[in-house]
């Protein structure tokens, strides 16, 4: 059975959820275009499946809000689908049947039942081993021909196929979030994979406009592989730093070494409350339950999640607070664990303080909005590394400390197998965390002297 | 040719700001003013510049699609709400694509010729930022042929139209001798604007327009032959100007050296089913301008600025051909060279243009009258002309569709 077959009768378990949505999203938009050149009306369907009526109820929202977003944007490409159709003339009728199309695939349901015989099968439920397993037996039962995609962004794919079990029939498939805007997706091939479905995950990925970069089967993967990593690099930092600036203290200078100088979109610590506090606890755990000789285990995380500090998002993508809270969608403030609230940025002059004991930025920095579109920027970067390695701030020697650190992750991911090249763990940490640069970089080398 | 048979003056002149993207006040998402503002502020301000309004003899209004883009019809009475003096009184409507503006100014000249009216208040508007402009296309694409043209149209249609000529022109005066007379245009409408605070493009602040003017045109993301630089922006706004015989000025209490003169006008339609002749002409443009001129009795020599219709930057590059300031062909060098500009052989859209100032469609041709009234009475919304006492000409076109409802009007500076 080829790729188009398949996506004759496609399920995508837990829809609703963050992850699912957006992957639905992108699979109504595909399926759509298969039934419009296939000018048939009930070849498609996509089961939508979640626990939750009312997540479901807002996943179609959310559906009909994104798949008119996308039809205004890929207009031209639409009127030349329907040119056919003669009574579509006008751009709103195009966009409405377009809509409509999408949407008469998708069958959203809380009844596993309802997706008997689908033939793909897109898993992005609880990142919890064994309620995937227990969900993934029931869905064979069901459907014991389909291939399954699961977008566990940590657990080995070989455990889950040999726990169900499925024979080779599943493989990593994990996108980025939001699904619909991120390009990259890391492909993990299981040992036994059929090579079908590896070879149709890839067709997939490309009809979707995804960037696929393959990892191989080993918790975390690539980019949680280095992110959980780096977590840790900065939490220790900030142990390190608390005693002279007390622990708040310490996360604000760490998630602005992270963001600044750095040159990321954002510092260390946004990042944690952008997936969550609890989700990077879980990875951390299910990396340290499959990775002989490692524990990742972050105290400070620990403290914040007892806390009630959990970060995350909201349903229409804003995020809430977490280890920093946000106003506007941007950093106002640190949660001060000894406090027992949020410490504002903008109350005294703590945060001056810091700043002042970070020191300024090293000549030729730029902001990284400003960079990124810039087609100079590979010169910059390279004149911007050389003036850090070259300065002796407190700021720029926790910068140089980090992308040492950064490096040394990256390429414990080649030694250990994890990725298969420099390339593909730059790669990833390039599309799918959006940095200007990749870890292992040459920039680096002039660095390391200066840290040791 | 016909000729006046009594003298008609202009004067009064009112624009509004061209609201939309790039002014610092247009936020897409917040609330903005609707079609009431628009009109109100447009006929109060050129009523402010008369005695009183009860000596406002009738209205003409001109508007393209405000049924569709603020589903409003019955657009004469929403008149009154510019002054309660109008009430009733004789107020009428014209719709000509974007050559309604156009099509109010000769409305309100033969209602004065007539005889049956001594003042007329002109206004003419549009706001269209009620609708994102993937939908405004739709609505936009009214000013062709529904029927035998939208189907197969580009999804922005009118762009895909401009984009055409822009193709034939760089096929037969090459690529780059064109394109860059584009960006040159564009980089010219933006200077200007920068000068005029109501301009859309007052605020614009790139650095190296005619770089940024000669963006590669993307047929995937866009059109194959223009990028979006050279088109005229989604804009709301509205602009009036009082027409009035010399009895009318007396009743009015305005001062003849107030007003320009309106000496001459064509006003040319073109079948909207057909297809251009020639993609690189403007051909019913040029009857209109040549009818305007021949009933003035003037040549382009005698002029002195001209407002064009330069929805898109090869529209206006090919309105310099058919008004006939240069011959067939001539147009992109005499751009490139600097012919427009200010201090130029031609001073064209010395408020930025429709590229620059905005293009509320059906007023438009208003905004272009009232800005060649306010020249040559010394007060401009942005920089002043420098007058050639030899040049006491404005002229102006007013295009609806693709070149097929267009008004050319010739105005005299009042000595």
């Amino acid at each position: 059975m080829d790729l188009d077959r398949r996506l004759e009768n496609v399920a995508v378990l837990g829809a609703a959820g963050k992850m699912g949505s957006g992957i639905a999203l992108l699979l109504a938009q595909e399926m759509a275009r298969l039934k419009i050149a296939a000018g048939c009306d009930k070849c498609y369907v996509l089961h939508l499946v979640d626990v939750s009526d009312v997540a479901l109820s807002g996943l179609s929202g959310y559906l009909r809000a994104q798949l008119t977003k996308l039809a205004e944007k890929s207009i031209v490409a639409l009127r030349e689908g329907y040119a056919d159709r003669a009574d579509l003339v006008e751009n709103g009728e195009i966009i409405q049947a377009f809509v409509e199309d999408a949407l008469s695939v998708c069958r959203p349901t809380t009844t596993l039942d309802a997706i008997a015989g689908s033939t793909l099968v897109f898993e992005a439920i609880i990142e919890d081993k064994s309620i995937k397993l227990d969900v993934l037996k029931k869905v064979d039962s069901l459907c014991p021909d389909a291939y399954y995609l699961t977008n566990t962004s940590s657990i080995p794919i070989g455990t889950i196929d040999k726990g169900v079990p499925l024979d080779g029939r599943i493989i990593g498939y994990h996108f980025y979030n939001p699904p619909a805007v991120q390009k990259l997706l890391e492909l993990i091939s299981p040992a036994g994979v059929r090579p079908e479905l590896v070879e149709m995950g890839t067709e997939l990925a490309k009809r979707l406009r995804k960037k696929v970069f393959l990892a191989n089967d080993i918790a975390g993967f690539i980019g949680n592989g280095h992110f959980m990593r780096d977590i840790l690099h900065a939490t220790s930092e900030v142990k390190r730093l608390s005693a002279e600036y007390g622990e708040a203290g310490a996360i604000y200078m760490m998630n602005r070494v992270s963001q600044d100088f750095l040159i990321r979109p954002m510092g260390i610590f946004q990042l944690c409350d952008y997936v969550g506090v609890d989700v990077c606890r879980f990875i951390m755990d299910v990396m340290t339950e499959h990775i002989d000789g490692e524990t990742l285990e972050d105290d400070l995380l620990n403290r914040m999640a007892v806390a009630g500090v959990m970060g995350g998002q909201n349903h229409d993508g804003s995020q809430k607070d977490g280890i920093i809270k946000y106003e506007r969608g941007r950093p106002a403030g640190v949660y001060d664990l000894a406090k027992g609230e949020y410490v504002m940025f903008a109350d005294g002059d703590w945060t001056k303080k810091l700043d002042e004991a970070l020191g300024s930025l090293p000549d030729g920095h730029a902001a990284w909005r400003a960079l990124l579109m810039d087609a100079g920027k590979n010169e910059k970067l390279t004149a911007y590394f050389k003036n850090l390695a070259a300065a002796d701030t407190l700021g720029a020697n926790l910068a140089k400390t980090y992308l040492v650190r950064a490096k040394e992750i990256g390429e414990k991911l080649v030694s250990d197998g994890v990725a298969n090249s420099a390339d593909d763990v730059n790669g990833v940490m390039m599309n799918g965390f959006y940095h200007l640069y990749g870890p292992i970089n040459e920039h680096v080398d002039q660095m390391v002297g200066a840290v040791r | 040719m016909k000729k006046f048979n009594r003298p008609i003056y202009v004067t009064a002149g009112y624009n509004t700001v061209s609201l939309g993207t790039g002014r610092k006040e247009f936020h897409p998402k917040k609330p903005r003013p609707g079609i009431e503002h628009y009109i109100e502020e447009a006929g109060r301000g050129a009523l402010a510049q008369v005695n009183d309004a009860s000596n406002i003899d009738e209205g003409v209004i001109a508007n393209f699609m405000a049924p569709r883009f603020n589903r409003q019809g019955n657009i004469p009475a929403l008149m009154p709400r510019i002054d309660p003096k109008l009430e009733y009184k004789p107020l009428v409507s014209v719709e000509g694509a974007c050559g309604s503006g156009g099509l109010g100014l000769t409305t309100a000249t033969k209602t004065v010729l007539s005889g049956m009216a001594d003042t007329v208040l002109t206004v003419g508007f549009e706001v269209q930022n009620t609708v994102k402009a993937i939908y405004g296309a739709d609505i936009l694409g009214g000013a062709g042929h529904y029927a035998s043209q939208r189907k197969d149209g580009h999804a922005y249609f009118f762009p895909g139209k401009f984009s055409d000529r822009a193709c034939a022109a760089y096929e037969k005066f090459g690529y780059d001798r064109v394109r860059e007379a584009m960006a040159r245009w564009y980089e010219r409408a933006i200077l200007n604007a920068r000068l005029c605070p109501k301009a859309q493009e007052h605020h614009n602040s790139i650095e190296d327009l005619f770089a940024t003017g000669m963006t590669k045109p993307n047929g995937k993301a866009f059109c194959d032959c223009i990028n979006v630089y050279d088109c005229s922006k989604v804009s709301d706004g509205a602009s009036a100007v009082v027409f009035a015989s010399e009895e009318g000025l007396k009743k009015l209490g305005v001062d003849k050296k107030d007003t320009v003169e309106l000496v001459g006008y064509g006003q040319v339609v073109a079948d909207v089913s057909k297809d251009p002749e020639d993609q690189t002409k403007l051909t019913t443009s040029a009857r209109a301008a040549k009818a305007a001129m021949e009933m003035a009795g003037i040549t382009t020599k005698d002029i002195g600025m001209l407002e064009v219709h330069d929805c898109f930057t090869i529209g206006g590059l090919l309105s310099l051909e058919a008004i006939g300031i240069v011959d067939y062909g001539e147009t992109y060098d005499f751009v490139r060279e600097g012919g427009t500009a200010p201090d130029g052989a031609m001073p064209t859209n010395l408020s930025g243009g429709l590229v620059g100032y905005g293009h509320y469609t059906g007023g438009t041709g208003v905004r272009q009258a009232a800005d060649i009234a306010m020249q040559f009475t010394g007060r401009p919304d942005g920089q002043k002309l420098k007058e050639d006492p030899n040049k006491p000409f404005g002229l102006m076109v007013s295009m609806g569709g693709n070149d097929r409802t267009v008004v050319s009007c010739v105005f005299k500076k009042v000595q």
